[in-house]
């Protein structure tokens, strides 16, 4: 039995995302899974910056606080450290987490603050309709790029891995199943979790993770990582991931003598990120996108060594009050 | 006591000590300041730190002063020029050679008076007094610092380097002989200082004796110098303490009044960094400071500690203010309590970060996008900045508001005397916090129809979860809004709530002769200097009233009221005329004059005198 269901993490706030907006599956899968994890709404912050995806706070029936465009990281490590009890998330999108709150999110991931960052990423400025971010293919034609971009783009794996980051997954909007489940599992995580989830701007940039999104082809083109199990995927479960010198490489089992004993097994608890990062950043057509939990790894949060700091001086210290402060001083009688 | 010196007693005196950055200015100064404290002077003490961090020994920039300022009456400021001068090299005597009475004492290092030192001080000659055409009437007195020094160690096993450290204890034993104070008290502050290094405190309780003694073999002509007891200061146990100290403790006395946990974003600054630091050091109070990756996750950060329930605090100066600009937006819309500390220094942009200025009150008033009102306060003196940090956070709590505090570089690095405050004199702090009656029935922008405080429910209560941010909110449900009427009524509600604020303050208080014609208005870190020349023209017979401002966002309820009773009014402040101009939008039909200076210096006495005089015969 479950204490809570979907529905009472839902605000009574009309939902304004143009209908068939990646983020409204998003959002189903958030309350799904605070349902799952059973955790009491009044004890959730949900911080966001500015974008489209930064309304979502309004519609989650928990505290919620609407900040300014790309200072969401830094809001929600301000609420975690005042108040460690709460489950924090932060929502952001790719132009306010990478762009105008790049500094803050690097930052925020190598400290390790204990919150989850559900980012998503639709390749585009929807709220400002339709100019390019910096997760925008290069070459694609938008409001502010009509001859295409020439700019390179982030992947948000491998900024979250270069800043030391402790917990990556990646999700598609559509796929309720693994948002959901790496959405727990981001939770649980201690540290900062970046969740990067796949989102279709269907306005501005409809189809952005289309070739991977397509239900004809989703199975052959995507493989969900499960920490513990071999690296398996495709239509026929006959595809699987190898180490081929210092590269991966995609294989069939029953193919060329490879067979199932071949394919690497997920580690996604191991420090060495190597793996990790090659795995994160897999792409079309050669490579299937790599979703689920692909990195977790265990390590001190920023909050917690805050508070551990604080302790361990307290045990100390003669100095407990204000006026023990004030007894520490050179003074003299006038 | 030798019996051929005479005594001399002075009301006042003013001893600046200045040297290279490694010869231990500071140390020196601040021990004599606090002597001459427990020893019931009152003091006002201002550091002077070069503004490069290891510049080459012997140079220009390299040097570093300590100015305090001694008296048996009252003492407003380290004083304008120094009676005694204490120097160790020719570069000092450079840097300060505007800062010397006329008729003042200069007592220096005659060993590092030579050829090498001189030239690396860009002196052509080797009398570089007459090369800065010091007055005649000035007395010099060579001392071979660096040598005796030497000789005091002979039997420790120091190298150099050390030895040459030690000189600075030299130079205090000898000024303590001269103002006829024991060392001990200097003894034990060095006990406690080095405690955990036993050789160097041996080593400099032998240099400051020695140098005591050696007073004796000193030129005959010299006095000593008799600085009485002062007789204003009320009973109490004191200490020295800097403004920005202060500040971080008025923050610490909020939080405990409160049970509040005192949280700081911050990013460092200076002249602002002491805070970060001092706040840094309280875990033992259980301060949780966040040194974050840019100014802007400073304030942020602080106002997510707000939102969570924390007393929450940022500090910075003049460029950080700048960056936090849109964050103080979030908390004005999101009315959410916030105390962000400005020490201002000098601008625009990096301008001169060590100096000071109070050039950045318009941007505190109206530095923002949008009808976007805040509670501005500023400190006067260093001690004041405790309370009126104190003050701050109790502003910010009750009216659920940023406050912003303006102090300076010169009340921020500078120390005063400070009487140690009870915790259960300062005022109470109540906090508008959701009551559980209101349970269910109230929404994010539900307020106290009074004062039109908005209530404060903190995440984890159960039934409040609600959502805030930097969007309109409808009035009266909470929502987002767009509705035109609904903005007006928004936008006149959180002006009204920050007005309200004139309910809390004390009023304007009139100092000086209040039956003058001249009134003066000065406002923060300059008070110190603008009392001491009013009080220097009434032994001369001049009246001259003061309003000095504290509260500036609102103002004093009887600011009008008092203004229009002078006939001359004149605003001084160390800008172009920020509050002059503020003080023309608040208050109609006055002729305000203007006296202002924008030098990254304070006032002195002097100039203030002499501004104040021409308008007193005009
Ligand atoms: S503009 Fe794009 S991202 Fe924004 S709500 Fe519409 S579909 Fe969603």
């Amino acid at each position: 039995m479950l204490l809570y269901t979907a529905k009472d993490f839902k605000s009574d706030q009309y939902v304004r995302w143009c209908p068939g907006c990646g983020d409204h599956g998003a959002i189903g899968s958030l309350q799904k899974a605070m349902a799952e994890i059973g955790v009491d709404p009044n004890q959730i912050a949900v911080i966001s910056g500015i974008g489209c995806s930064s309304r979502l706070p309004y519609y989650m029936n928990t505290y919620g606080f609407h900040t300014i465009h790309g200072r969401g990281a830094a809001i929600a490590t301000g609420v975690k450290v005042a108040n460690p009890d709460l489950m924090v998330w932060q929502i952001t999108g790719d132009g306010d987490c990478l762009a105008i709150g790049g500094n803050h999110f690097i930052h925020s991931v190598r400290r390790n603050v204990d919150i989850n960052v559900l980012l998503f990423n639709n390749e585009i400025y929807g709220l400002t309709k339709g100019q390019y971010s910096p997760t925008t293919k290069k070459g694609f034609a938008t409001k502010t790029s009509p001859f295409g971009t020439v700019e390179r783009p982030f992947r948000p794996a491998e900024l979250t891995i270069g800043s030391r980051g402790t917990f990556f997954a990646r999700a598609l909007d559509v796929d309720i199943r693994t948002s959901v489940d790496v959405m727990i599992a981001a939770a649980k995580h201690k540290g900062t979790s970046v969740v990067e989830m796949l989102v279709n701007c269907i306005i501005f940039n409809d189809g952005a993770h289309g070739w991977l999104a397509s239900k004809e082809h989703r199975e052959d083109r995507m493989i969900v990582l499960k920490h513990g199990e071999p690296m398996i995927f495709g239509k026929e479960k006959n595809k699987g991931l190898v180490m081929d010198g210092f590269t991966l490489k995609v294989v069939t089992i029953g193919e060329n003598g490879i067979s199932k004993e071949d394919v690497l097994i997920h580690d996604c608890t191991c420090h060495d990120s190597t793996i990790h990062q090659k795995l994160a950043l897999m792409e079309g057509p050669d490579f299937p996108i790599a979703m689920g939990v692909i990195r977790s790894v265990d390590e001190e949060s920023y909050d917690e060594a805050v508070y551990n700091q604080v302790a361990q001086i307290q045990k100390v210290t003669k100095v407990k009050t204000f006026e023990d402060l004030l007894a520490t001083l050179d003074t003299w009688e006038m | 006591m030798s019996d051929k010196m005479n005594f001399i007693e002075k009301e006042h005196v003013v001893i600046r000590f200045s040297g290279d950055s490694g010869d231990g200015m500071q140390l020196t100064g601040t021990l004599f300041s606090n002597i001459s404290a427990i020893l019931g002077n009152e003091i006002s003490t201002f550091p002077d730190y070069p503004s490069e961090i290891r510049a080459p020994q012997g140079t220009l920039g390299g040097v570093s002063g300590f100015q305090v300022h001694l008296g048996s009456s009252r003492v407003y400021t380290p004083g304008d020029e120094a009676d005694i001068f204490v120097v160790m090299n020719p570069a000092a005597l450079k840097v300060n050679v505007k800062g010397i009475k006329k008729n003042g004492i200069i007592i220096f290092d005659i060993d590092s008076f030579d050829d090498k030192h001189l030239e690396k001080a860009g002196f052509t000659t080797d009398n570089p007094f007459e090369e800065l055409k010091l007055s005649e009437t000035i007395q010099l007195i060579p001392v071979k610092l660096s040598s005796l020094t030497k000789e005091s160690l002979k039997e420790f096993d120091f190298d150099f380097k050390t030895m040459a450290r030690s000189k600075n204890m030299f130079a205090l034993g000898l000024i303590c002989f001269l103002f006829n104070r024991s060392i001990d008290h200097a003894t034990h502050f060095l006990e406690t200082k080095f405690k955990k290094k036993p050789d160097i405190l041996k080593a400099n309780t032998k240099v400051l004796v020695d140098g005591f003694n050696y007073g004796q073999n000193i030129d005959a002509s010299i006095s000593i110098f008799q600085v009485n007891k002062s007789q204003c200061i009320k009973p109490g146990t004191y200490t020295s303490i800097s403004g920005n100290k202060a500040a971080a403790w008025g923050l610490i006395a909020a939080s405990q009044k409160t049970g509040l946990q005192l949280f700081l974003g911050s990013y460092p600054i200076t002249p602002a960094t002491d805070i970060l630091q001092e706040l840094s050091e309280r875990k033992d109070l259980g301060v949780i400071t966040v040194q974050c990756e840019d100014e802007i996750a400073g304030i942020t950060t602080a106002i997510g500690a707000s939102f969570a329930g924390n007393l929450a605090a940022t500090n910075t100066s003049g460029p950080g203010l700048a960056l936090k600009s849109e964050a103080i937006g979030l908390a004005v819309m999101a009315e959410l309590p916030l105390v962000i500390i400005n020490v201002m220094r000098s601008g625009p942009s990096t301008g001169m970060p060590t100096k000071t200025e109070q050039t950045d009150l318009l941007q505190a008033l109206y530095g923002r996008n949008g009808e976007s009102p805040v509670v501005v306060l500023a400190a006067s003196t260093p001690d004041n900045c405790f309370h009126y940090a104190y003050m701050a956070s109790k502003i910010a709590l009750e009216y659920m508001t940023p406050v912003i505090l303006l102090t300076d570089a010169f009340i921020g690095n500078g120390s005063s005397l400070w009487k140690l405050p009870k915790l259960s004199e300062l005022p109470e702090i109540s906090i508008p916090f959701v009551s559980a009656e209101m349970k269910g029935k109230i929404k994010v922008t539900s307020r106290n129809d009074g004062n039109m405080v908005r209530y404060w429910a903190i995440p984890g209560m159960e039934g409040f979860a609600h959502r805030n941010g930097g969007l309109e909110k409808d009035y009266d449900k909470g929502a987002i809004s767009t509705d035109p009427a609904n903005h007006q009524k928004m936008v006149t509600a959180r002006q009204t709530k920050v007005n309200n604020v004139s309910e809390l303050i004390p009023e304007l208080v009139v100092e000086g002769s209040k039956d003058a014609s001249l009134l003066v208005i000065g406002w923060g870190g300059t008070h110190g200097h603008i009392i001491s020349a009013i009080n220097s023209l009434k032994k001369e017979g001049e009246k001259v009233a003061l309003a000095h401002f504290n509260y500036i966002n609102p103002l004093p309820k009887n600011t009008v009221e008092i203004i229009k009773q002078y006939k001359k009014v004149v605003v001084c402040e160390l800008n172009s005329g920020q509050f002059a101009t503020f003080l023309r939008s608040k208050v109609e039909g006055v002729a305000f004059c203007q006296y202002n200076k924008v030098e990254g210096q304070p006032f002195t006495v002097l100039e203030l005198k002499e501004c104040f005089k021409k308008y007193l015969e005009e």
